[in-house]
């Protein structure tokens, strides 16, 4: 193992999307303890250089393993097949269809009951598409499949960001301090 | 110089050896240092037992200084030249400053963008005033110990952004002390609660100071004090408890505080009102203006009423980084309170109310954060050995980088686990363009103008193309002092620039030197005596850990660079030998230190890669 191998290596996690979180985390603490530069605070700045690079090495390798978009992307990479998100935007009439119905629906959607459903509804088609990824990584092995499933995700991602920031943006509304001088 | 000084976990460092290693509280209104001494983490006191030093400075016209509680009770007659609170202009510019028409000071805007402040010593930059109650503590460390301090870890507010960690890393310096690690407040809160009570789970700290206002979500797991979030609000504190009860007074008596005594007057008198409504529910306050004689009774409900506002922003905040940290109030365990201002019973109450448990409160607020960071002093001193501690903590706020129209293109995201390094391709927009201006801002709005700008730097001598052609990846680099350095390389090319990103005090690290010397200077020839006692230490650590490192692992080694590394050790030998000069000692030192750098980072390479390869056969 080196600071060239890959997450799962690191890891020492099967190469695969089935990951469990519990597992995942308790590893990363592990790794953790022995390379944190905190470790080697005594020992002068080119140890502290090397324990930073495995430190920061750690972390980005844990920052992808968790989060499953990520971690889909990563193993299409592995297996050669890259998902060039930018140069690849061509899309399902279906997905897209309703990608701009979810649209119309956030533009519309005022009062925090709503969106929260709209929030529930785009948490449930993500749970299916990370359904089929896991399907297509693990048990298929069809990356072209996986790959699909990946770009998909993105949409689905960007799209409940923009949905969580104007709940937030609901709950910053009504919590904003009266009064005051 | 203590470089290729591994020693095996578990192995305890000779007990000549143990390094006097203190946590160091800087805080807004007051200041501390503690240490484990026999095992247990405690506040050191002054030679009057006193463990609380007022965050305050005094500049005397005779050039002598005041710090402490000496400054604090000169604060009313002489407002202009004793500096209260200046952790809140840390790292800042004048512009940053709201309400400083209702500080006494005369404030200086600097060319730079920081601001100092005018004193009858001339201009004092706030690193410098920091710097002075540094010492303080510093000085009272060495005395207690009787030895020179090894290092210290610093807190800081969880919200600090990049300047103000930086301007309190470079006060530091100044002080002469060597910064072990800069932690976050709350952290080492929880730290000293943590292990005090053995808790498990997860746990919110809030943490109301004299002037900012920190909470953070951390999950504890065995000795791990992992961060999950955390969130805040700088620019707001006890002091300004005080401020909106003076302000309220004011305004009920239609009387006026015209000078910048009065206002210094009034703010300490609503200061003492607002302790005396922690215990009693109506209090006289009463102080001499130059317009006369202020007289008010406050009821505590008038108090709360005239604060609410304040407390509203800590529970805003509060909410905000549940968000973050995507968990419900109802799954924190416990939420521990730190910071004098937690001792208000409306926000004991308000912060109950929110979780609906009673906040946990069994250590002494004002002394929490000192006891964790020493702590974590010890355990990164190499004193002990037993490695549980482990605090994996995450950056406040987002950093990213100017795009076209003005817009920010956040590179690391907020909450990351730091130390991290993150990267993203930009590319040139002119056909031909050689060169590429970076700009480096932290902040979570969009707009650059929203956002604090850490840095300027530029990429030249990229080689002519097309517009969109170049690949130039930028790389933020977060250290686990949550101190950010930012590269930018054309991929084609190999061009690079690189820069760590330092507010512009105006201060080159040889001017600080040079102020080092000047501030806190005694007879000359004791300097050089000690400089030479010190050099001549270091070079023999440097020799010892040398030796014992190519004696463990020589064979990683070959012969010539073998024979190099035993030259540069027999070369120091001599110097120390026959010189009495102290920077040749230390040049020496450097020498073999820079010669070894390679082989101490291969040693380092294989020992973390032992170390992780046993851990997982372990655990598979």
């Amino acid at each position: 193992m080196n600071l060239q191998s890959d997450d799962f290596e690191l890891f020492r996690l099967r190469r695969q999307f089935a990951q469990d979180p519990v597992v995942l985390d308790m590893r990363w603490k592990e790794l953790q303890r022995e390379a944190h530069p905190d470790r080697f605070s005594a020992q002068g700045a080119s140890a502290q250089r090397v324990a930073m690079q495995w430190s920061v090495r750690i972390n980005e390798a844990y920052q992808r393993l968790r989060d499953p978009l990520r971690r889909a992307a990563y193993l299409c990479e592995l297996a050669g097949t890259a998902v060039n998100a930018e140069n690849n935007t061509a899309m399902p009439t279906a997905f897209l269809m309703q990608q701009m119905q979810w649209r119309e629906e956030l533009d519309e959607s005022k009062e925090l009951s709503r969106l929260e459903a709209l929030a529930d509804q785009v948490g449930r088609v993500r749970r299916e598409v990370l359904k089929a990824c896991e399907q297509a990584i693990d048990q298929t092995k069809d990356y072209g499949q996986a790959v699909a499933q990946v770009r998909s995700l993105m949409f689905i991602e960007r799209f409940a960001s923009e949905v969580d920031a104007r709940i937030d943006a609901c709950h910053d509304a009504s919590e904003a301090p009266v009064g005051g001088q | 110089m203590a470089l290729l000084q591994i020693s095996e976990p578990g192995q305890a460092p000779d007990p000549h050896q143990r390094r006097v290693a203190v946590g160091i509280d800087l805080g807004t209104t007051h200041s501390l240092v503690a240490a484990v001494r026999h095992g247990v983490a405690e506040c050191l006191p002054d030679s009057q037992g006193r463990v609380i030093l007022p965050s305050v400075v005094r500049y005397l016209a005779n050039g002598g200084r005041q710090i402490g509680q000496d400054a604090l009770t000169a604060a009313a007659i002489d407002p202009e030249n004793t500096i209260a609170s200046v952790k809140r202009f840390m790292g800042r510019g004048l512009a940053d400053i709201t309400g400083r028409d209702k500080l006494p000071y005369r404030f200086v805007d600097q060319a730079t963008g920081m601001l100092s402040l005018r004193t009858v010593q001339g201009e004092k930059s706030p690193v410098e005033v920091s710097a002075e109650i540094l010492a303080t503590l510093r000085q009272r460390a060495e005395d207690t110990f009787n030895d020179d301090l090894f290092g210290a870890v610093i807190t800081v507010p969880a919200y600090f952004d990049d300047a103000q960690r930086q301007a309190t890393k470079d006060a530091a310096q100044l002080a002469g002390i060597q910064v072990l690690r800069l932690i976050n407040e709350p952290t080492a809160a929880a730290i000293a609660y943590g292990l005090d009570n053995a808790s498990e789970g997860i746990y919110a700290v809030y943490d109301l100071g004299g002037g900012t206002f920190d909470i953070s979500i951390l999950r504890l797991t065995r000795g791990v004090f992992e961060v999950i979030a955390t969130g805040g609000d700088s620019a707001l504190g006890g002091d300004d408890y005080d401020q909106a009860l003076a302000d309220w007074v004011l305004a009920q008596s239609g009387q006026q505080a015209v000078t910048a005594g009065d206002k210094t007057l009034l703010k300490a008198a609503a200061r003492r009102a607002k302790e005396a409504l922690s215990a009693s529910n109506i209090v006289a306050l009463s102080v001499h203006l130059t317009m006369g004689m202020l007289q008010f009774d406050i009821k505590v409900s008038d108090f709360e009423a005239s604060t609410a506002a304040l407390t509203a922003r800590t529970l805003s905040a509060v909410r905000k980084v549940l968000r973050d940290a995507k968990l419900d109030r109802s799954e924190v365990q416990g939420v521990v309170m730190v910071g004098g201002s937690t001792r208000m019973p409306q926000i004991q109450r308000a912060v109950a109310d929110f979780f609906g448990k009673p906040p946990l409160n069994n250590l002494n607020p004002d002394e929490v954060v000192a006891i964790g960071a020493a702590i974590q002093a010890n355990q990164l001193a190499g004193n002990d050995t037993s490695g549980d501690l482990l605090l994996l903590d995450v950056i406040p706020l987002s950093l990213g980088i100017e795009t076209m129209g003005g817009l920010v293109e956040r590179i690391v995201p907020r909450n990351q686990t730091i130390p991290t390094a993150m990267a993203q391709d930009f590319t040139t927009y002119k056909d031909g363009q050689t060169a590429l201006a970076l700009h480096v801002v932290q902040g979570e709005r969009d707009l650059v103008a929203d956002c604090r700008s850490l840095a300027r730097f530029e990429l030249r001598g990229i080689p002519p193309m097309a517009a969109g052609a170049a690949r130039i990846r930028v790389t933020f680099t977060v250290d686990a002092d949550g101190l950010l350095s930012v590269a930018a390389r054309e991929q084609g090319s190999g061009v690079e620039a690189k820069i760590d990103v330092k507010p512009s005090y105006g201060l080159t690290d040889g001017q600080i030197a040079t102020m080092l010397q000047e501030s806190f200077s005694t007879a000359e020839a004791d300097m050089k005596a000690r400089a030479l006692a010190e050099a001549r230490v270091d070079a023999d650590r440097m020799l010892l850990a040398t030796r014992s490192a190519l004696d463990a692992d020589g064979d990683l080694l070959d012969a010539q660079a073998r024979v190099t590394i035993e030259h540069l050790m027999q070369a120091l030998r001599t110097t120390v030998a026959e010189t009495q000069n102290a920077k040749r000692v230390e040049e020496a030192t450097r020498a073999l230190a820079d010669g070894t750098e390679a082989f101490a980072a291969e040693r380092m390479n294989h020992g973390i890669q032992k170390a992780l390869a046993g851990r997982n056969v372990e655990t598979l």
